[in-house]
């Protein structure tokens, strides 16, 4: 739909474009990124025919752009501006009807019903019909970006270009605007370019990027592909954090504030409480945290570590409710928690601080595990200080469940009783959670510093933990 | 206010116009009616009837159909088409620059006119073919040749014409003529008055000729700006949004802006300079009825000459028999009330 061949211009006294080329298929969602004065705008210009090129070809549905006189270019190209001089009161319904003008033959039959048909249609469509005899310069910010928007598809042009579309619209508007856009994309196979600031709104819509650095295409193509960590940081030069969307396969990109990282935090023992109803660990500042417990389970911020102990019969139907209504009536965030249940009685946990020359990682593990017939409840922490990836909070994970698993492969195969002892019902949780200060570690296989330290760790306090309960467990019963 | 303000917008479009024209007729029977000499408005109907369209007239003094047809009648004519072709000229501009300050002396076209004709006063110039007519020839010229140096010079300082170069190179133009024009009243003696009292404006004693002069400028600047009113109001939301909607933008400004010229060339050639018309009126029938230039531009000329024909009146009667020039009149008219329109607009934008 739209071809560019090598253009390159800009405004006297300066090339701004530096041979740019690329090609718009019909119906195509298409976003122009860029940071500040890469050339953008200079360039959704020279496409609408605003500005010309010095060199090169704009090609809109196989025929050049010069050769549009400018009312047949008005009916196959609309342009939604940024901003619109509103000099003088005209109401909504007269500057949406200055859409038709490129339609309209002469002066004298100038208004037909076709055209009243359209204008009713594009303020339905985009919600301004009850606006109709306002005036505009009444109108708020999101209503008269709807009313030009009117006014653009008026012009019922094939492609749309749009500068930054979502500048001064509430959360909703974006997302309606885009969501419009999308459908008229598909269903009328409009071919929409439009200029975004916000490169996750961009992620979130566009069938392809164009990425510009300089006045040059950086690339074209996927929002995948164009919206990588590395280079979004190095083209506009900050730190930005790549994270998938949580419903839609998009990435979005997430900004880093610089934080004051001095108060450089270890933690360990002294962090940590334990009385008869539970096991609680409060952190000065939030952890990233991966877990599998009660509350605050996923991956998430939390502050607050509670392994809460409930009696052997402990039954609730709604166990999520009654876990945070205990977390807030003992003056817990239950947004802030990490909750986790047992049995196991909290004087059997242990805990040690394990450090080597680089790392340095908080092991909590209460564990009860000899009854048959009774599922067997291992909740295990992993308090690592220190700043770790995705893959290296997977991989923890995997290195603790290994050492785990070795544990009781070996104190299982001593005990007699057990027998084909396999996992059986297993209510273990897991919680990982990380100081998020220092330098990047990247993984936490078995075969790194950092994942022999857990590898290490959990093999032993688990091993601990367990003798610790049989302990208490043969005791009880002697004296029984 | 919305649902019946819907209904009733034909009508109130409708009433727009029977309102301007009953201003219009009723100015102009007050005009030719109210003088030295006091003529009834049934004779007036009777004298144009007979004088005019050559019907069986009963009863017509000589005397009252000879004022009414050499002295009264033309002048009105005249301020008519005065106030029209400044409004209308004022009402395009404003459009065009987006500027509701904007008129034709922003431009320079009024100060190219004036130094036309003070030229011509100055020097007492004769034209061989023109002679009587040599001072509104020279105006016309004058001011015509003001678009075209501000059109050049603005398009030598900014290739793509934007109304803040022309809007600048027209003030600049406009104080650099008017420089000379003050410099030609210090060097004249006997002219002075003369000169004076035409910068200050004037339609007393011109009769049909000055008439015939600006009748086909006005004619032609008319249809010009009438065809252009869809184009004025694109171009109301800014040039490049008026491209984007279809309008081609550079030929129908060069054609907005010379019609514009040739408007207010032809009016300050025939009457001096009279300020405040193509200011004033324009604005005001724009606060009224709106800024749709396809109503805007008739309703100003509607407006505008009935204005003119009433300051005229107003100019001779008020301090008879010696007359106040016009300008003057319009400006003591003109400015109080755009001052009030600039507070009211003021207020309204701020309180929304």
């Amino acid at each position: 739909m739209i071809t560019v061949k090598d253009l390159t211009g800009g405004y006297a006294g300066g090339e701004v474009l530096k041979s740019i080329s690329f090609e718009v298929g019909k119906g195509e969602l298409f976003g122009i990124l860029g940071p500040n004065g890469s050339g953008k705008t200079t360039l959704l210009k020279m496409i609408s025919g605003a500005l010309n090129s010095r060199e090169g070809l704009i090609e809109l549905d196989g025929r050049p752009l010069i050769q549009y006189s400018p009312k047949q270019l008005a009916r196959m190209m609309a342009v939604l501006p940024q901003h619109a001089d509103q000099a003088f009161p005209y109401t909504v319904k007269e500057t949406v009807s200055l859409g038709r003008y490129a339609h309209q033959k002469s002066w004298f039959n100038s208004w037909n019903d076709e055209d009243e048909q359209i204008v009713q249609k594009v303020m339905k469509q985009t919600g301004i019909v009850h606006l109709e005899e306002k005036s505009i310069v009444e109108l708020s910010g999101g209503e008269k970006q709807r009313v030009f928007l009117a006014q653009a598809l008026a012009q019922q042009p094939k492609i749309l270009l749009l500068d930054e579309p979502t500048n001064h619209l509430d959360l909703s508007f974006q997302k309606e605007l885009l969501d419009l856009l999308k459908k008229w994309a598909a269903e009328a196979e409009l071919t929409v370019v439009s200029i975004f600031h916000d490169l996750n709104l961009a992620s979130l819509y566009c069938d392809r990027l164009l990425l510009m650095e300089n006045g040059e295409v950086l690339i074209v193509d996927t929002p995948l592909e164009v919206l990588k960590e590395e280079r979004i940081r190095k083209v506009y030069k900050t730190e930005i954090k790549n994270h998938p969307h949580p419903e839609i396969a998009r990435p979005q990109l997430l900004l880093v504030p610089e934080t004051d990282s001095t108060a450089q935090v270890k933690i360990d023992e002294r962090f940590l409480e334990i009385s008869k109803e539970r096991i609680v660990l409060q952190t000065p500042l939030k952890m990233r945290t991966m877990s599998s417990g009660i509350t605050g389970a996923g991956i998430g911020w939390h502050r607050s570590f509670v392994n809460r102990i409930v009696p052997m019969d402990y039954d609730c139907s709604d166990h999520k409710a009654e876990m945070a209504d205990y977390l807030d009536s003992y003056g817990f965030q239950p947004g802030e928690t990490v909750g986790m249940m047992t049995a196991v009685p909290a004087d059997t946990a242990c805990y040690r601080l394990f450090e080597n020359e680089a790392h340095s990682i908080f092991v909590i593990v209460s564990a009860g595990s000899t009854h048959r017939d009774r599922p067997r409840n291992i909740n295990t922490w992993l308090f690592i200080n220190g700043r770790i990836s995705e893959e290296a909070f997977i991989q923890s994970a995997m290195t603790a469940a290994e050492a785990k698993a070795s544990v009781l492969q070996e104190l299982e195969a001593s005990v007699v009783s057990s027998g084909v002892h396999s996992a059986g019902i297993s209510t273990d949780s897991i919680c990982i959670a990380a100081t998020q200060q220092g330098e990047l570690i990247s993984y936490a296989g078995t075969a790194t510093p950092l994942g022999k330290l857990i590898s290490e760790g959990i093999y032993s306090t688990t091993k601990e933990a367990i003798m610790k309960y049989r302990e208490m467990q043969t005791t009880l019963i002697r004296r029984n | 206010m919305q649902k019946p303000f819907t209904r009733t917008y034909l009508n109130k479009k409708g009433f727009a116009y029977t309102a301007g024209a009953s201003f219009l007729v009723i100015s102009m029977l007050l005009g030719i009616s109210i003088g030295s000499v006091s003529i009834p408005v049934r004779a007036i109907v009777n004298i144009i009837g007979s004088e005019i369209f050559r019907l069986q007239g009963e009863g017509i003094d000589p005397m009252h159909a000879s004022i009414v047809m050499e002295i009264r009648l033309p002048r009105v004519l005249l301020a008519g088409l005065v106030g029209a072709s400044l409004a209308i000229a004022g009402a395009a501009f404003q459009g065009l620059l987006r500027n509701p300050l904007a008129d034709p002396y922003t431009l320079g076209i009024s100060s190219g006119a004036s130094i036309g004709a003070v030229i011509t006063l100055f020097f007492g110039i004769s034209l061989p073919v023109a002679g009587a007519f040599t001072l509104p020839v020279l105006s016309i010229l004058f001011a015509f040749g003001t678009v075209l140096f501000v059109l050049f010079f603005a398009r030598k300082v900014d290739r793509l014409l934007k109304v803040e170069t022309i809007i600048l190179t027209g003030i600049i133009l406009s104080s650099f003529l008017g420089s000379f024009i003050s410099l030609m009243i210090a060097l004249s003696g006997e002219e002075l008055r003369q000169i004076i009292g035409w910068l200050l404006g004037s339609v007393s004693m011109r009769g049909w000729e000055y008439i015939k002069i600006i009748l086909p400028f006005f004619i032609i600047g008319l249809l010009i700006l009438l065809t252009n009113t869809r184009e004025l109001n694109a171009m109301s939301f800014g040039e490049e949004r008026a491209q984007h909607l279809g309008v081609n933008v550079e030929r129908r400004k060069l054609l907005i802006l010379l019609s514009g010229s040739l408007l207010t060339g032809s009016a300050v050639a025939v009457s001096g300079t009279i300020g405040f018309v193509g200011l004033v009126i324009p604005h005001l029938a724009r606060t009224i009825w709106g800024p749709d230039h396809r109503h805007l531009l008739p309703l100003s000329i509607l407006i505008g000459s009935g204005f003119l024909i009433l300051a005229d009146l107003v100019s001779r009667t008020v301090i008879a028999p010696s007359e106040l020039p016009i300008g003057v009149i319009t400006a003591l008219i003109g400015a109080p009330v755009f001052a009030l329109i600039l507070m009211k607009n003021r207020k309204e934008r701020s309180a929304g």
